[in-house]
């Protein structure tokens, strides 16, 4: 696997905060829920070096392919029928192109098309300053949001009762121990509370994936929350 | 030591038998199904690939082969439509058949959405600008990852295939192997690294 450079240009900019290996490969593997896949797809298309890894894992699915069981029993009647499709000129579909509804680069895809699915950005108050916006996803076992935490502002000190993933995308946050631009991944466990605060000069927007909701500290928050359905 | 040399011959035989049909020549055939929609070039590949996939799709679905021929045809078809996407810089035709199956698992089997980046997407971070050198080595990756994917013990090689290929849960292969779930977590992370250090080895 290949170590990246940043860019003479200086262009591409380095993630410091990659994808956790066991979740990049669940992803390869097709069974990761579609909450956190939601996250490693969008990590991947701003992170050259994970989508390196990505293909390395993906290799290893066409190597275990070629050591599948290849008896070669009704291969004969099964290529029959396809040619007979084939020259039928059976389902030859036309190649959609993916309309582009927004301009904002903020947003890669997969997520862009996910937002534009929900009506496009919607910022809801969380006060101070703060906004979330839910994405509706189609799996019951994660919950996806952006965040907007306004610059120099802490994120609501909370705790997790599972994991959290949150990739940033727009500015920066800081906790105690590392800073965190756009593309670099954070993964919290149930067991840490922590309070990260975004950097001075800009919003810094996340996106943000939870398997349990969050635990705020503040009474007044874990109250509303199910109404903010966090 | 014995088990490990027994695994490595019968690692060295399927190899013989792979090479049935070569990285080159099945690059050829890709590109003659594309550029020319060479029905003759598809049937090699197709009498090659389907039996595997129909194999592995017979594992995902639990057996129910009936299911599993109908989603090995449909990737195959998905093979013939798609194959002018394929890009033989970028991944051997079998990685990327693999890819075709896996996703149409998800789809059919699953149910779920795989969400995907886009490569055309102007908010992608491309990589870097690949060099002639860098391409030649891409071409190389796949005799590199066979002899690291070799040099890894059976044990290992096990983990990375249930995990990964047979997408089992770490639980679900702990039952398996009657093993503590830290025990496959880690014997998983560890193939992981053995494998990347294999390759990097290779790469020098």
């Amino acid at each position: 696997m290949r170590e990246t450079t940043p860019s003479a240009s200086g262009t591409s900019q380095m993630i410091a905060h990659h994808l956790d290996g066991d979740m990049l490969m669940q992803y390869c593997a097709g069974t990761l829920a579609e909450g956190w896949s939601v996250a490693v797809a969008t990590h991947l298309a701003l992170c050259p070096a994970c989508r390196s890894e990505m293909r390395t894992l993906e290799s290893v699915g066409g190597y275990f392919l070629e050591r599948e069981n290849a008896e070669r029993d009704d291969v004969t009647e099964s290529w029959r029928r396809v040619k007979d499709k084939i020259e039928a000129g059976h389902m030859e579909k036309a190649v959609r192109m993916k309309k582009r509804s927004s301009s904002d680069l903020t947003y890669p895809e997969p997520l862009r098309t996910y937002i534009d699915a929900a009506g496009g950005l919607r910022w809801r108050s969380l006060g101070r300053g703060a906004a979330q916006m839910i994405i509706p996803i189609g799996d019951k076992t994660t919950s996806v949001r952006l965040l907007k935490i306004p610059a120099g502002q802490p994120v609501p000190e909370h705790s997790h009762g599972g994991l959290e993933l949150t990739l940033v995308l727009d500015g920066s946050f800081s906790d105690e121990i590392s800073t965190f631009g756009r593309g670099d991944i954070e993964i919290a466990d149930g067991n840490l509370t922590h309070q990260p605060r975004a950097n001075p000069g800009r919003d810094c927007i996340c996106l943000a994936v939870t398997d349990a909701p969050l635990r705020f500290k503040s009474r007044l928050l874990r109250l509303i929350q199910p109404l903010l359905g966090i | 030591m014995r088990p490990k040399l027994g695994r490595e011959r019968k690692a060295r035989a399927l190899e013989d038998e792979r090479l049935a049909l070569g990285a080159d020549q099945m690059i050829g055939l890709m590109s003659a199904i594309a550029n020319s929609r060479d029905v003759g070039a598809f049937e090699i590949l197709y009498g090659h690939f389907y039996p595997r996939v129909r194999s592995y799709m017979m594992r995902m679905t639990k057996g129910d082969r009936v299911l599993a021929e109908e989603l090995a045809q449909e990737t195959m078809m998905r093979v013939w439509h798609k194959a002018a996407l394929f890009d033989a810089a970028k991944a051997q035709a079998s990685t990327w058949i693999y890819t075709i199956a896996r996703n149409q698992m998800i789809d059919s089997v699953r149910r779920g959405t795989r969400p995907a980046f886009d490569e055309n997407d102007p908010a992608l971070v491309p990589d870097e600008l690949e060099t002639a050198d860098a391409k030649i080595e891409r071409e190389q990756d796949a005799a590199a990852l066979n002899r690291a994917m070799i040099a890894l013990s059976g044990k290992h090689i096990e983990v990375l295939r249930m995990s990964f290929f047979d997408g089992l849960t770490h639980s679900m292969i702990a039952d398996r192997l009657n093993l503590p779930i830290g025990t496959v977590k880690s014997r998983i992370r560890l193939a992981c690294e053995k494998l990347r250090l294999a390759l990097r080895e290779q790469a020098k």
